[in-house]
Order: C-alpha cells, then structure tokens, then sequence
C-alpha cells in the first residue's frame, strides 16, 4: 500500500507499481481511494499482487510505503506482523495529533487508541508500538536521497525535485521485497515515455533509492515478490477505461457529459482516443461534447441517439438525478439512450470519491411515470468492458433507454486480465428502415406491434418524416390525448419488456458462482463480486457449502429464474453496499422470496475479501446477526 | 419543381392555437422560408419545447421532435452534432428558451452550432394560462396576473449577442414576409442564428397586443396609427461583421438597438458574424472526416455483424506484457 497526500504522486507510484509487477507476469488489483480534494488530503492505493489471479482486496497490507505520518497512523494497523512500514526519518517526531488533515472525529479515535494501547504522542511511539507486533519499519531519510540525487543531476532547487518522493518509495518497496529493478525501471520508462528529462531523473532516483535500501535494509523483511513466466498477452486497466474501450466497440459514437466524479475520467479517455482505426484499416471517430449541465447532457444524448447515432452519456448520482426528466422523455419516445451510471457515496453530494450502491433503486424508478427500461449491472472490469458494448444492442433493439449501472469501486480499481477477445462481438442495431424500404409507404414511427418494437427510422432518411413528442402520441408521433390510443400506446411500450426477459441471453441475466446446489446462497451485485468469489473459495476449503448468485440484469429482473435459484435455501444471504438491502428488496418484492440474511456496508469503502469472508463464516456457522455491516477500511 | 408552401403543412393534425394566435404566423412563415430556399421536409427537424410554441414542430411537415420544457437546444445539438447534415431548427418559446432553458441558451453561444433557434416572444406562458415569461417587463401586469410583474425583462437580442450567437436578429409573427425572409437568413447563417420572433398571446398578453405593435392607441393627425416596429434594414443599420477589427463596434450598435423598446421597437438583423467557426468547423480541426462520415452515418458492423473497431491502440498503453 502506498499512500500520501493528494497531489504528492501516490497514483502515478501505484500504477507504475502496478505496471512493473504486470511485466514480471504478476497479477495485480489495486484499489484507490481519495478524499474530494485537489491536494493536501490523505489518499491511498492498495495493491494486491500475486501470481494468481486476484479478484479483491484484502484488509492485510505486508508493506506499508508512507510518504507522510498521516498514512502511517491511518494504516499502521492494516500491516501485518513481519510485514514493514517505510516512513520519513523526519517524520519520526511529528505529534500524531498534531497532523493538521486530520479530522476531529478521527482524532478522537485516535486519542482512545493511544489511551487504550498505551501508545506516546509521537509518531515514533506509534512506530514502536508497531515493532512490538514484529512489524519492521524502515526509515528513509527522503530529503538526504533528494540531496544527493539533486547533486547527481545538477538541480540544485530540491523543491523542484520533491515531486520524486514517490518514485523513491517505489524503489525501496521494490529492494525490500527482491524484485528485478530493471522492471521498476520499465514502468517508469513507458509512465513518462512522453517526457524523455523526466524518464531518466525518475529512473536515477528509483536506483538511488534501491541502492539505498540494499545497502540498510539487508535481509530483515520476509516478504517477497517474484517474477514468473507468461505467456500471455495481459492488460491492467481500471473500470473507467474497460467502459471506454467498450463503448466504442459497442459503436458508441457521441459521448456527452457533464464533469463529476467517478465518471469523468472516462468521457476524458475516450476524448483522448477520438480518432479510432477499424479492421478495414478506415478510420472512425466518436464526438465527445462537454455539455452545461447533465439535463443538457442526457437531452443532447436522446438527439443524438434519434439521428442514428449509438449515443451515450455517463454521470453518476448527482447528475442522474438531474436526467430524471431526460430519461422519462427518452423512454415515452422509444429512444436508445446509453446512460452509464457509476454509483459513490450518496445521499446528496455524499461521500463524492467513495464507493455505493445505494441507488439501485433510483435508477429503478427514476423519471415520472412508467415506461420501459433495461438495467445492466456489471460485476467487474471485464464485464464493464463487454457490458458497455453490449448495452447498445439491448437500446437499439429494443428502442428503450439502458441504464448501466456501476459504482466507484469498479471505475476507479485496477486489474490485470488477459488482453480481451472481443472479436467475436456483433452489433445489432435492431429494426431500421432504409430510405428505399421507406418508398411508396406510409411510415408510422409508433406502429402498435405485436413486440411492442416499431422498425425505426433514423432523422433525415428520405420518405420517413415522423414526429416525436413528450406528449401522448399516436401511431405517427402526434399528441393524442383519446384513451383508447392510450391505453394500446402504454402496452405497446411496456410489453417490451417481456420480450427483453425472454430474448436476454442467460449469462447476461444471472451468473452462479460455487456450490448452488447447497442450502447456503449469497445474491449480490456489482463490485462486491470479487471479494464474495474469493471468500467462497476460502469457505470451501474450509469445508462450507455455500453458492452466489450474481444478478447482472436487475431490470426487468427474470423472476422465473431468480426463484428457481432461491426456492428451498435455508440461508439465502444479501450481500449489498448500502443501508437497505435494495437487491433483497427487490427480490422479495417480486418473487416472494426474502434474503434472510444481509452483509451490508456503506462506509463508501468496498468490500474486502477478508471481511466478507468472516461475515459469510458467521453466518454459516449461526453465530452472525441477520444483519451484518461492514466497517473495514480507511 | 420545387415544393411550395403548402407542401409543408400536416393536415392530419389541427393546429390547436387560440385563433388569432401569433403562432400561425410563425408556421406559416416557416413553411414559406423552407419552400423558397428549397428543401425537402426529410433534410429538416424542427426540435420544439414546451408551450404552445412547442406545438409547430407538429404544425409543419418536417421530422419534428417535440422535446421538453427547455430542453430544446440540447436535443437540437444531439442532433445536429450526429448528423450536421441535417438542416436543424430549434423552436422554443420564451419561458422555456429564457427562463427554464436560459442556461442552455447561453452555453448554444458558446458552441456556434450552424443551426437556427426561434424564440416565440409573448411575454407570458399562455399554455398555462398567462404567468409572466421572462420577457415580461418589469411592472407590466397582464390579464391573469394577480399582481404587476415584480421580475425585469430579459434582453434576449443583448444576451444572443454576449453568449456568442453569430446572428441575432428579431421579427414579428404577424408580418410574414419579413419574418420568412428572416428565417431564410438565419437558416442561411453559418453559425448560430437567433430569432427573436414577437407573437402576442391573444388571449393572456392584453398589454402588448397586436393592436399595441400597429399603434392604434397612437394615431398621427390624419387619425393613421403610428406602428411601434420599424425595421432597420430600412434605416441604414449594418448588421455585418466583414472582419474581425470591427467585431465590437457591431455588437455595441446592435446592443444598443436591443435597448429600444416602447414607441420604437426594432426589427430585422441585429447582428451577424461569420468569422466565428461553427461547432462543426471546430470538430472538423480535430476530426478531419467528420462531415464526409459524422456519428451518425459510421458503419459499425461488417456484412456479418462483427464489430469493425481495432482496440489495438486503446490497449497497447494498458498492456502489461
């Protein structure tokens, strides 16, 4: 774990971290959080790397690579024994209470710790005391480094080069733990590539400091990582970017959106790679607009969407809230709208850079009145990817705006995954008229089928001038207000959504993970996936039967389906990262069948492999409460 | 042979408007401005709000999206950004252009969209029953409102011309041939061309009234009304930006003509500028082939279905080994 204040380069050290495992054949999932500030604030990256496969963390951290004394106090009880800490010499006597960013209720906690564990007001007491619980610590005395690699480079100014802070931890984590530098070396290399002076004074300080810690820290920390052989093509990428990559895969050609926070980072990707190239060698381009507001956002989407092109727009609880109206108008008007919804902290502005899920039910129910809409959640980083195309097909062949819903802890996590192969991905734009179909006939854009689809036309198609209205309309698009039409017009929309229940294919609808077959199932959704995977396998070895259902389509949910999974479960657990239970709610509400038991968080922190695996445990073994919530992280 | 006039009308629909409506103006002058400049109802839409003015995206044959209450530009923008070869007009009233939608009005002049936006100026929301609009002058108290109006007006020509608008120009509803010539140089504009189009509500404005525009309450000695509205282009007034050193100056004239209101009320062209490049010359910069193959005409599928797109380059910068 690495962690420091905003702004100091705690990412940039993380990824390249990341990075230099990835090329030593290494798996990796990192995980960021950072408080809604630009810079002074704590921030943090836990990277969890092993030569398998990682699906989470974990509350364990082996090496702790502070850059100031408030990461030390805030993780120094995460790290295990004959794990290790590097801090600042200089920071050794800093008074922990003293740290200007902490918070007065964390002080307090602090306070009670130092009471109840006898621990002094230094950082060093704090450090000692983690001694005690054979946690090594290694001080590296950053300033001495920075002088001395400041001599090497001619700089004299060492402000200019403070910036290097955490290039040197990189080193030093790298020396501890035996790992081949010449990789380290490589990451730093392809982070900067674009800024050749920068590359080489990044790479004489990593060896500065690896040199520095072989020299002091000789043999005392256990922990090690090691390269292996792969012969694979692999990725490291966050959820923002596999959302990216899909959606233009998915043929997504104008994003709009409005800045906000996680969804941002991937309407600036996707800027940053307008120009894309095709198998044929042509080149194709999506239009990403920066729009006033997310009701702009949203409209500009449905206008897009209209004109035959695949549109989608991405936000997350805040602005959503703000398309309610936007999103009502799309699903009366049969729009295929993309809106990609990333869930944080919420109510209200909430916790901005956390982790939720608190809003299932929003994007259930938001916009007034009833009408047809599809909600694809994924799980993980590779489900992001194909969700994100395959979300296109499901608006365009059912002309209905789809809401893929996501949440913080994908967006932001990183994680290692063989290089996707999506060549196997086909688009399915529905039913379009061509202008030549078009010819010689009366075109009604609302023509009342069996399906409840109408074949489109895109705006601008000769011969098939139609109207759209907010309003009631009739077969061609006008107001109607006669309530025969109305009633044949609500039926129309809402019976698509039998056709999306019975067309879905099945693994985009639920996925089992497990023993299914056992009296034990926990159902869940989004991010939580990974930790609830890794903590069945724990489970398993330890001898417990227990299943997971993942709902992945949570609207329409298939009922049929999801009652079968659940009939005859003596302990059916709701896994969520909310208050309420939303998922359990929502299946009980209609299946008639309750969760019995609910493992929920909402300290906007997500959940880790160790804590759902001990509250499953518990709860297997009748000794959890019905309701067990989660507290694990900083 | 081209279409006339009357080629654009919607006759399974009944214009529902109060008779005597400025709207039937607005229609009528639309249809004659697409007839003479020669288009096709499939190479228009027509994006309207909410209001009685969101109703003559229905009125003419023409695609017609009949969007939300102040929404319109944002819809017009999906729009025209997906395919800009589409001939997109939005139609809004003045509440929803200035009031609810004023934000989106403001940021459309930050883009110069090469699209039109007519604003149906009546000082009230007739569709539900008379509230003041934002360009209800402060003071004035129509029929429905209980007290005088406690807001000032909205300057919508000043404000088209400091958002950024390239053309901002005002008409009146009941003088037809000088709004469709107004149209056709709006829609003939490259760039964002504002209308302001004056069209009393018969039924809830009963202060500024189409007897009030014509000056029956001012008549000269021989009994003849002295009309409120002249129009510049009959004073000599040049609206024309022809390089850039004299961008200012234009617009200060033109704001200062969008000050006259009262006995005289101007009309025609208050501005125009066409150095400014146009939302889709900026895309063009950075997508060289954006007009030939916009958003909304890309192939994304090969004769199979298959996804055409190569992630290659996406995934060289992510790749790990």
């Amino acid at each position: 774990m690495a962690g420091g204040a905003q702004g100091s380069g705690v990412d940039t050290a993380a990824n390249i971290f990341g990075k230099a495992c990835g090329y030593g054949g290494l798996y990796v999932f990192g995980r960021r959080e950072y408080h809604s500030n630009i810079k002074g604030l704590h921030s943090y990256f836990h990277l969890r790397i092993s030569p398998k496969e990682i699906l989470a963390n974990v509350n364990d951290v082996d090496l702790l690579a502070a850059f100031d004394a408030e990461t030390a106090v805030r993780h120094i009880n995460e790290v295990v024994p004959e794990g290790g800490i590097i801090i600042d010499s200089q920071q050794m006597n800093t008074k922990v209470l003293n740290i200007p960013t902490l918070p007065p209720e964390f002080k307090a906690e602090l306070t009670k710790f130092m009471k109840e564990n006898n621990v002094g007001e230094t950082l060093n007491d704090w450090l000692n005391h983690a001694k005690q619980k054979n946690v090594h610590v290694f001080p590296v005395p950053y300033m001495n480094l920075l002088n001395q690699i400041g001599a090497k480079l001619g700089i004299e100014k060492i402000s200019k080069i403070t910036r290097m802070i955490n290039i040197l931890t990189i080193g030093v984590s790298f020396a501890l733990f035996k790992y081949d530098r010449r990789l380290a070396e490589k990451a730093v290399r392809a982070t900067f590539s674009a800024k050749p002076k920068i590359v080489e004074m990044n790479v004489l300080a990593l060896n500065h400091a690896y040199d520095y810690a072989e020299e002091h820290f000789k043999n005392t920390f256990k922990h090690r990582l090691e390269k292996t052989e792969v012969n694979e093509e692999r990725l490291f990428l966050t959820g923002n970017q596999a959302v990216a990559m899909g959606k233009v895969l998915g043929g997504c050609r104008v994003q709009t959106y409005y800045p906000i926070t996680p969804a941002a980072d991937e309407s600036e990707y996707l800027e940053a790679h307008q120009i894309m190239k095709t198998s044929r060698g042509e080149d194709e381009a999506i239009v990403v607009i920066q729009t006033e507001d997310e009701i702009a956002a949203v409209n500009s989407a449905s206008g897009a969407a209209l004109a035959g092109a695949r549109a989608a727009t991405s936000t997350s609880g805040p602005g959503f809230s703000l398309m309610a109206e936007g999103l009502s108008w799309a699903g009366n008007n049969e729009v295929p709208l993309v809106i990609t919804y990333y869930q944080r902290g919420a109510p209200a502005t909430g916790l901005p850079t956390r982790n939720g899920q608190a809003d299932l039910r929003f994007a259930m129910h938001a916009g007034h009145g009833e009408f047809p809409r599809i909600i694809l959640a994924s799980g993980d980083i590779q489900e992001c990817f194909y969700d994100a195309a395959k979300v296109f097909n499901l608006a365009e062949k059912y002309q209905t705006p789809v809401i893929h819903l996501l949440d913080k802890a994908m967006a932001n996590c990183s994680q290692t995954y063989p290089v996707f192969d999506y060549g196997k991905f086909k688009i399915d734009r529905g039913e379009i008229l061509t202008e030549k179909e078009l010819e010689g006939k009366e075109y009604k854009r609302f023509r009342f089928t069996e399906t409840g689809v109408s074949p489109r036309v895109v705006l601008g198609a000769k011969n098939g001038v139609h109207w759209y209205t907010g309003d009631e309309h009739n077969e061609i698009g006008h107001i109607s207000e006669e309530p025969l039409n109305r009633r044949l017009m609500v039926e129309k929309r809402m019976r698509k959504l039998e056709l999306v229940k019975k067309e879905v294919p099945v693994e985009d609808k639920l996925k089992f993970y497990g023993d299914t077959d056992s009296e034990n199932i926990v159902v869940s959704w989004g991010s939580p996936k990974g930790a609830i995977i890794e903590s069945l396998e724990k489970l398993k070895q330890e001898g417990f039967n227990i299943g997971f259902m993942q709902v992945r389509l949570i609207h329409p949910l298939p009922t049929e389906e999801v009652k079968k999974a659940l009939e005859g479960k003596k302990r059916i657990i709701d896994v969520e990262d909310n208050f309420s239970g939303q998922l359990g709610g929502i299946i009980k509400e209609q299946t008639g069948i309750a969760p019995n038991y609910h493992v929920l968080k909402y300290t906007g922190r997500p959940m880790t492999t160790t804590e759902v695996h001990e509250a499953l445990k518990a709860i297997l073994t009748d000794k959890a409460s019905e309701r067990e919530v989660l507290m694990f992280g900083s | 042979m081209g279409l006339k006039p009357s080629d654009f009308r919607v006759p399974q629909v009944y214009a529902d408007w109060c008779p005597g409506c400025g709207d039937f103006g607005i229609m009528n002058g639309l249809q004659m401005a697409f007839a003479e400049l020669g288009l096709e109802p499939h190479q228009i839409v027509m994006v309207s709000g909410i209001g009685c003015s969101g109703k003559e995206a229905h009125n003419v044959k023409a695609y017609g999206v009949h969007t939300l209450h102040g929404r319109t530009l944002p819809f017009a923008m999906g729009i025209k950004v997906a395919n800009p070869n589409l001939e997109v007009l939005a139609i809004g009233g003045d509440g929803d252009g200035l009031g609810i939608g004023a934000g989106h009005f403001v940021n459309a002049g930050r883009r110069n969209l090469d699209m039109t936006y007519i604003i149906h100026n009546n000082g009230v929301y007739g569709l539900t029953k008379g509230q003041a609009s934002p360009t209800l002058r402060l003071g004035i108290q129509t029929k429905s409102l209980p007290k005088p109006n406690i807001n000032e007006a909205v300057n919508s020509i000043g404000l088209a011309i400091i958002s950024g608008f390239t053309f901002a120009a005002r008409s009146y509803a009941y003088d037809v041939r000088h709004l469709k010539d107004i149209i056709k140089q709006a829609i003939q504009h490259k760039g964002l061309a504002f209308i302001d189009c004056l069209q009393p509500c018969p039924t809830y404005n009963n202060v500024t009234t189409k007897a009030w525009y014509a000056g029956e309450d001012r008549k000269d000695a021989n009994g003849k009304p002295q009309s409120r509205l002249y129009k510049l282009e009959e004073t000599g007034f040049d609206p024309n930006v022809r390089e850039w050193s004299e961008d200012f100056k234009k617009k200060m004239a033109a704001m200062d003509k969008a000050r006259e209101w009262g006995d005289r009320i101007p009309i025609g062209v208050f501005y125009k500028n066409e150095l400014e490049p146009t939302f889709q010359q900026r895309i063009s910069s950075r997508i060289p082939f954006y007009m030939d193959r916009p958003p909304a005409k890309q192939k994304l599928g090969d004769e199979n279905g298959f996804a055409t797109l190569d992630l290659a380059e996406f995934m060289e910068d992510l790749k790990t080994s």
